[in-house]
């Protein structure tokens, strides 16, 4: 009883969370420019975007489960770098990183290259991604967060 | 080490498996797998993959960042840390009951590093910057711990491949690596478009081996001699009685696919360039930045940065490779064998200690273990091989490069055994033979 209950409770929520998506999709275009990235289907989106963007430019270094290289390249699990200021944090990736940082006492000292190359939202779906996966959970950062903070940046 | 010993039983089991499939495809595969198991490599009671005959004790544990180690003619064992354990940068590691492990350790030196080396009577030990030396009693005990001579200081440490790993000749001389503080000489290093910087300014004062007076205390990186150049990154060396010369490994490049998406897959990035060994003398030249070695194509190939497509070569004026291994697997060890213990067709081969990998993703890590090259005459004399296997725990923490130890620094003690540290956990393991 309770199961056929909560099939039909899943199937409702899906037919509305389709409704909600195909309205979404007719009132905003799927890849918003400059517009935050809040709602959920939004974020998912970015954090799939984020996963390619992840591969080609950060995974050699970071490594497959962003865990790092001891001694060399830094964790992006669970750490105030990742999940803590979003000035910060898009700052590294458009300015790059060079001397030696720490995380609970170990240093990391592999330079970091700048990616400012990356487009406003290629930068917002990968630290998106970041912020959301690998056990990690903070707010999304959009597009137009970055392009302000690119501004400020130079 | 709870985890360990419950494990230990099915990781037997599965090495035990592993190892039929390894000796099944070799028979298999024949003359196209370079990497030759040797027969028989079986567990050892700490989880090290052995050949028959050898044993591994764990003689110490617990040192954390343990880099280079060093053995006195009686047996005591240095290790130095490059990670500060409860304040000292050094340990001194005895076994006064001949059981295998160490049951007296003191630990003295305020600073971290990683060349450890004996001679004379004298403990070499290297921070990032400078090179010391602690004069050793009759007992190999260390005469004044806190206040070691300065062999060498103001040596150059920009952030990158900052480690001074030292050996001495036999004529009274230090030799010390000082690394690239670059990939490959980019004008800005890492970083994708940014062209390669010909002629190379690093080379001036980095990438390269440098020579000094092993016993003069007071000397400046000015009173160097420039030994050997074109070496990205040098942290296993050690000095080859038999050819009375210093023989190196390179860490080779990283990132190929990373700066040249166009001209190098993940794979190719994974696998290129080879970790090189060289023989070096006065003026030797490895090549580094402009060209790397393909050990597919068995040539020196033209680095991207510097006009190279993968396959143009280049460095006419640069070594040969001694021999050539699997990309990005990090030598940090290399000791040439002189024992009697070990049977005779190790007499004089090199084993070599591999760090492992962690430029090869998103293809599988590998490495973390100790291999083995036989030598004649002062030349490698066959294929190298596997000798001690598992570092890191297990084929899956391998190719995760998650590994439970990452083997640094080697050295033999006075009866033949041989020692490894590894760097992660601080454990050190001497290895002996009993036929």
């Amino acid at each position: 009883m309770t199961k056929t209950l909560g099939i039909s409770f899943s199937a409702i929520l899906l037919i509305v969370a389709c409704g909600l998506l195909s309205l979404t999709n007719k009132s905003f275009p799927p890849i918003q420019k400059n517009g935050p990235v809040q709602n959920v289907s939004g974020l998912k989106v970015s954090i799939e975007r984020g996963k390619k963007v992840y591969a080609e430019q950060c995974l050699s270094c970071h490594q497959v489960d962003a865990l790092g290289v001891s001694g060399m390249t830094p964790p992006l699990v669970k750490t105030k770098w990742v999940l803590g200021d979003k000035t910060t944090l898009v700052q590294i990736v458009l300015k790059g990183l060079t001397g030696e940082i720490e995380i609970d006492g170990d240093t990391f000292h592999n330079v970091m290259a700048p990616h400012s190359e990356l487009t406003d939202q290629q930068i917002a779906d990968v630290l998106t991604y970041v912020r959301n996966s690998f056990g990690n959970k903070a707010r999304a950062i959009s597009a137009a967060e970055v392009k302000v903070i690119r501004a400020k940046t130079k | 080490m709870k985890n360990f010993s419950r494990n230990f039983l099915s990781i037997k089991a599965f090495y035990l498996a592993f190892s039929c499939c390894i000796l099944a495809f070799s028979a298999c595969a024949g003359d196209t797998t370079k990497v030759a198991f040797v027969s028989g490599l079986q567990p050892n009671d700490n989880g090290l993959i052995l050949p028959a005959g050898f044993k591994a004790t764990t003689f110490a544990e617990g040192l954390g960042r343990a880099r280079h180690i060093a053995v006195t003619s009686d047996g005591v064992v240095f290790v130095k840390l490059a990670k500060l354990k409860d304040g000292k940068g050094i340990y001194r590691l005895q076994d006064t009951n001949g059981d295998g492990k160490a049951d007296l350790v003191t630990g003295f030196g305020d600073f971290t590093g990683t060349g450890m080396t004996v001679r004379n009577g004298y403990l070499y030990a290297s921070s990032d910057v400078a090179v010391y030396r602690y004069r050793l009693d009759d007992r190999n005990k260390v005469v004044n711990p806190d206040q070691p001579e300065n062999i060498v200081t103001g040596l150059l440490a920009r952030g990158e491949h900052e480690a001074k790993a030292i050996t001495l000749d036999y004529d009274g001389n230090l030799y010390v690596n000082i690394g690239a503080y670059s990939n490959s000489c980019q004008v800005v290093d890492r970083t994708k478009g940014s062209p390669g910087m010909r002629p190379c300014p690093v080379l001036d004062s980095a990438a390269g081996i440098w020579k000094f007076k092993a016993d003069k205390p007071g000397q400046t990186y000015a009173d160097g001699v420039h030994y050997a150049t074109g070496l990205r990154n040098v942290v296993g060396l050690d000095w080859n009685k038999t050819t009375n010369t210093l023989f190196v490994m390179q860490h080779g490049r990283d990132q190929l696919h990373d700066l040249f998406p166009d001209i190098y897959d993940t794979k190719q990035s994974a696998e290129l360039p080879a970790e090189c060994m060289y023989e070096l003398h006065q003026g030797s030249n490895c090549g580094w930045p402009y060209i790397y070695y393909d050990e597919f194509q068995h040539k020196k190939i033209l680095a991207p940065e510097f006009g190279g497509d993968s396959k143009k070569t280049a460095g006419e004026d640069a070594q040969d490779p001694v021999i050539a291994f699997p990309g990005h697997l990090a030598p940090n060890g290399l000791l040439f064998y002189t024992g009697d213990q070990f049977p005779a067709k190790y007499k004089n081969g090199a084993f070599i200690a591999f760090h492992g990998s962690w430029n090869r993703a998103p293809e599988h890590q590998k490495g973390f273990f100790v291999v083995f090259v036989p030598f004649k005459d002062g030349k490698p004399s066959g294929e190298w091989e596997v000798f001690a296997d598992n570092f890191s725990g297990s084929p899956a923490l391998t190719a995760s490069g998650r590994a439970q130890h990452r083997p640094c620094g080697l050295a033999q003690g006075p009866d033949g055994s041989i020692y490894v540290t590894d760097d992660t956990k601080g454990t050190v393991w001497k290895i002996s033979y009993n036929k």
